[in-house]
């Protein structure tokens, strides 16, 4: 037995002795708009366009004593889509991109998270999009936390993730630089009642 | 030259209003289902939903103005046999000035759904005015599809009926929506 796996096998039962003090189950707060997803992809090369997804919810569970076991779990509500602009927008929900009848909803689900340490993270999940699902890593960056000034105590991070959409079956050619689209999620979580 | 209609004949007014529409209809329906299946990067992407926005504004204009002038005229009288084909043919006629009406409206909720004006070749500009509605360019999306196949169909009828009246019924009903006749001419021939 090495050094390590005792310093796991100690984390897991400081965890389970202290699991019910320290659960610590936020929901993202979408209420209150403090969450966003945004994604971004190359416009001809030339520039970027900006877009978000305005519907979603999600939960994440985070513990201080042991971040490797933080959970995230959020569901995107793909008609939400919006550019800035209603023709694009139309376009994007047809079935050319997120075909949005058939496939209403996107959701990703985390499967494990590696503390890096000064507030950096790696989330590895599954993302389902357009029907398919893949895994998919989020680079996190804790932002900070703390008690909040109406009673609640938060909890804010951000993530940064790119994919092709063509791996997720979304075949409409946009051009050569515009292969690849980039999310940047800024969550801020409400921490629930014990 | 007959201006105005009479009775018995359409004016040279109203056919100029009808076959103006008809050309920018028949430019309208094919142009709309092209363009939505054009390449990003076809130079007529951006060109093609440019000219059938600005067109649509057009029709509406033409179409004002045919109703305008159809208040402040008379209609020449239908040359339908039966009573069934008269309200038949009424109602059709009807409808085909209430979907283009229709399909104008409903396209301009799709440009504007976001409170973005409708340029009109770069002349003039209608702005929104509803906007904001949740799906609204969706829904109005949709029925402005509908709505195309259904006005499609009915020129199609539009199209037979004038072709029926002309080769098999023999009668005046298309050769007097191509050019204006002397009406006083007409009646007398016919007496």
């Amino acid at each position: 037995m090495n050094s390590n796996t005792i310093r796991i096998i100690g984390a897991g039962l400081l965890l389970s002795l202290s699991g019910l003090v320290q659960a610590a189950d936020y929901v993202i707060d979408t209420k209150g708009a403090h969450a966003f997803i945004q994604f971004h992809i190359k416009h001809l090369g030339y520039s970027w366009l900006v877009g978000r997804f305005n519907t979603f919810s999600g939960e994440f569970s985070y513990y201080e004593a042991n971040p490797n076991a933080s959970k995230v779990s959020v569901t995107i509500d793909t008609a939400s889509v919006d550019s800035n602009h209603a023709e694009r927008d139309k376009h994007l929900r047809d079935e050319e991109f997120l075909d949005v009848e058939q496939f209403p909803e996107a959701r990703f689900v985390s499967t494990s998270y590696r503390d890096l340490g000064n507030d950096k993270g790696e989330l590895q999940g599954e993302l389902t999009l357009h029907g398919v699902t893949r895994p998919l890593t989020i680079a996190v960056t804790m932002i900070g936390a703390g008690d909040d000034p109406w009673g609640g105590y938060r909890l804010g991070f951000e993530g940064r993730t790119s994919f092709a959409l063509a791996d997720f079956g979304i075949k409409r050619d946009l051009g050569p630089a515009s292969k690849e689209v980039h999310l940047w999620l800024g969550v801020e979580g409400i921490r629930k009642d014990q | 030259m007959n201006w105005r209609n009479s009775t018995e004949a359409y004016g040279l007014i109203h056919i100029v209003l009808h076959w103006t529409m008809a050309a920018m209809i028949a430019v309208l329906l094919p142009l709309g289902l092209w363009m939505t299946g054009l390449d990003y990067y076809d130079p007529w992407y951006k060109k093609a939903p440019d000219l059938h926005r600005a067109t649509g504004v057009l029709v509406a204009l033409v179409l004002l103005a045919r109703m305008l002038w159809r208040l402040g005229n008379v209609q020449p009288r239908p040359l339908a046999h039966s009573r069934r084909e008269r309200s038949a043919a009424r109602a059709a006629h009807l409808l085909l000035y209430l979907l283009p009406l229709l399909l104008v409206a409903s396209g301009y909720l799709i440009s504007t759904a976001d409170g973005r004006a409708v340029d009109v070749f770069g002349w003039f500009e209608i702005p929104a005015t509803l906007q904001g509605i949740e799906g609204q360019e969706d829904v109005a999306g949709e029925i402005h599809f509908m709505l195309a196949m259904t006005l499609l169909g009915l020129i199609c009828v539009h199209f037979l009926a004038a072709l029926r009246h002309h080769f098999v019924l023999k009668d005046r009903t298309l050769s007097r929506m191509l050019k204006p006749e002397n009406t006083s001419r007409q009646v007398k021939e016919r007496q």
